[in-house]
């Protein structure tokens, strides 16, 4: 076990940037996701952890030691691919005992290894088959087996989930979350869906052009995204945004654009001074709007026209049309409406978010 | 597969595949008929009364009779396979090597390298042999085994290396990534993994290694002379066509007799060759 200290790296290829000065501490048993879309750098970053890719600058520690000029080998890590990367030539076992083997492991401790990975992640009836005998799923287990029979100090996950079907996709996150809870092994794990990101990391980190946008646990990315980008990234359907001017009326602030006049609480407005008559991006997430009633205040509501209704069974997902662009939001399932229909919606609150229209940093 | 009625299946499928089938097969009927057909047959005029081109009425062993016998065609079979076997193995292993660097390590001018490997696998044996024979005088190693074991590899090295640079480009580069994780160096990591899983691609470049030194032919004829030096194709051709005389019988003989162990060759391997053709490695 050990923790994992990136310290301001830069990957330089020959013409690209590809990543612009990481730092990142993770601690020991602690399970980090890097999320982001592709060529952000994330798959990069690991790599370079792994030691698979050169660092062109800065330092990556696991445990006290600088690994910056150490081969993978010597790293004691494991890494689990997208594409499985198991040896098509060798059997279930081989697999798993390879790594065991070029360590020169005895024979015995070898076998008792595979058999436990083998036990915890069912796949003990096959360990005499080929990888080409066995569905994905099964696969993905086995390149997880081959990564925990070696006891590693680091699991490195790049992309695992990805070539799995959807359903096979939600259980096996599930199991590799149960598999963290029982090894406890300090764990980076690369993905480029949120949902992942949200449900498997202690924290979370999400990555944007080469740069980390925030860092924290998957709530308070949720609740407090840094700026405008995270709070798009974090969150599904995500996170709607008006364009609106910040004014001030008797004291009281308001975003207001052509079609939708709402008033800023009083918790946010105390930081609206320097933005006061400037374009800002309101954000509220489709769970934070509802059918307005007569209880919602009217600088609390807007107007929208109903383009779609996805009926999901617990909620309807509305695609409409409002504050000069489109919006999504989750109502309740009760509720009845037709496209092209005339509604108004209510805000709830606290679910407010401002973005400086320029830098596009959290207000 | 063709669609729909049996008799569409006949017009698109069958009737085409027995016409190629006919039309690729009819050289090595013919040797295997002339073989096997008297002298009296074999230059009987096609006027004649009696004339039965297709087949024989009188099979003889005379003609194989006289090769193994008149001939040092035993020593024939020897030479060619000797020096088909050296080369290929001294230009599988190159092959393999070089291949591998060229599209697994990064290194300067890899691209270049690999062209350059390229161009001279496109000059033409018909000219490289004039500058080749000097160096081959130069070493004295004329009319030697040596003179064609030591060639061959210049048109067959280039070959594998291209055909290998092809088959370990499509195998995943995380299979040996991670690998190098599991603790394995890069030595090891292509002895236990990469070179296993392109065995297929191994194969092919070794079948068509061979069948290229154990046909070749150009070379074969200008660095040997002596008869008990030479090689099926050459020996053949020379010392059973007589001026104007062709000794058919013998030669047809020769020729069967020639073709036979690439043939075994291919349908041994014809599975691996065919897959090793199409780079399929299944993850």
């Amino acid at each position: 076990m050990a923790n994992v200290s990136i310290r301001e790296i830069h990957k330089h290829y020959a013409d690209f940037h590809a990543v612009k000065g990481v730092s990142l501490d993770i601690k020991d048993q602690e399970f980090v996701v890097l999320v982001g879309p592709s060529g952000c750098g994330k798959t990069t970053t690991l790599r370079m952890v792994a030691g698979l890719e050169a660092i062109t600058e800065g330092q990556i520690l696991i445990g006290p030691q600088v690994v910056n000029e150490l081969p993978p080998m010597d790293r004691d890590i494991a890494m689990v691919f997208q594409n499985y990367a198991l040896y098509p030539h060798m059997s279930v076992f081989d697999n798993m005992a390879f790594g065991l083997k070029m360590r020169k492991f005895d024979k015995a401790e070898i076998n008792k290894r595979v058999s436990e990975a083998a036990d915890i992640l069912g796949i003990k009836d096959h360990l005499n088959r080929k990888p080409r005998m066995l569905s994905g799923g099964q696969r993905q287990r086995v390149a997880l087996g081959r990564a925990i029979v070696r006891n590693p100090q680091v699991f490195l996950f790049d992309e695992p989930l990805s070539n799995l079907d959807a359903k096979l996709r939600v259980q096996m996150r599930v199991e590799i979350k149960k598999l963290h809870q029982r090894l406890a092994t300090t764990s980076i794990y690369v993905t480029h869906d949120q949902v992942e990101a949200m449900t498997l990391g202690d924290r979370v980190v999400v990555m944007k052009d080469g740069l980390i946008q925030q860092v924290g646990e998957p709530l308070e990315l949720y609740n407090n995204p840094a700026n405008k980008y995270v709070a798009g990234f974090i969150g599904s359907p995500a996170m709607n945004f008006a364009d609106v001017t910040i004014e001030e009326v008797g004291g009281a602030h308001y975003a207001t654009n052509p079609t939708m006049k709402i008033r800023v609480p009083d918790a946010i407005a105390a930081r609206m001074g320097p933005h006061k008559g400037k374009p800002a991006s309101l954000g509220i997430r489709p769970e934070d709007l509802h059918m307005a009633t007569g209880a919602d205040p009217a600088d609390m509501t807007f107007d929208a026209i109903v383009e779609v209704a996805e009926q999901l069974g617990s909620e309807i997902i509305l695609d409409v049309k409002a504050g000069g662009g489109a919006m999504v939001a989750s109502v309740e399932p009760t509720i009845k409406v037709k496209p092209q229909q005339k509604i108004r919606l209510g805000i709830n609150p606290t679910g407010l978010r401002f973005f400086d229209a320029k830098s596009e940093a959290a207000i | 597969m063709i669609e729909g009625a049996n008799w569409r299946r006949w017009i698109y499928f069958r009737l085409p595949m027995a016409i190629f089938l006919i039309f690729l097969l009819f050289p090595f009927y013919w040797m295997i008929i002339t073989t096997f057909r008297p002298d009296g047959e074999l230059y009987r005029p096609w006027r004649a009364a009696n004339y039965t081109p297709f087949w024989t009425w009188n099979p003889t062993t005379a003609h194989l009779k006289y090769l193994f016998g008149e001939t040092t065609f035993m020593i024939w079979m020897w030479n060619t396979m000797f020096i088909a076997v050296v080369s290929t193995a001294i230009s599988l292993v190159c092959g393999v090597l070089a291949g591998y660097a060229l599209s697994r390590l990064s290194f300067r001018f890899a691209g270049t390298l690999g062209t350059m490997i390229f161009i001279t696998y496109l000059v033409p044996q018909t000219l490289l042999f004039i500058p080749l024979s000097e160096i081959i005088r130069n070493y004295q190693i004329g009319d030697t085994p040596w003179s064609l074991i030591l060639t061959y590899p210049t048109f067959l090295i280039p070959f594998c290396t291209w055909l290998m640079m092809g088959y370990f480009k499509a195998i995943p580069k995380e299979l040996e990534e991670c690998a190098r994780i599991d603790g394995a160096s890069r030595w090891q990591a292509m002895l236990y993994i990469i070179i296993p899983v392109a065995v297929p691609g191994i194969l092919s470049a070794m079948i068509f290694a061979f069948t290229l030194s154990w046909n070749e032919f150009i070379y074969a004829l200008v660095f040997l002379s002596s008869p008990e030096q030479k090689t099926v194709p050459v020996g053949v051709v020379s010392e059973l066509i007589r001026g104007d005389v062709f000794f058919w019988g013998p030669l047809m003989a020769g020729a069967l007799l020639g073709s036979i162990p690439v043939a075994i060759a291919y349908s041994f391997f014809v599975e691996q060759y065919v897959s090793g053709l199409t780079g399929s490695v299944k993850g």
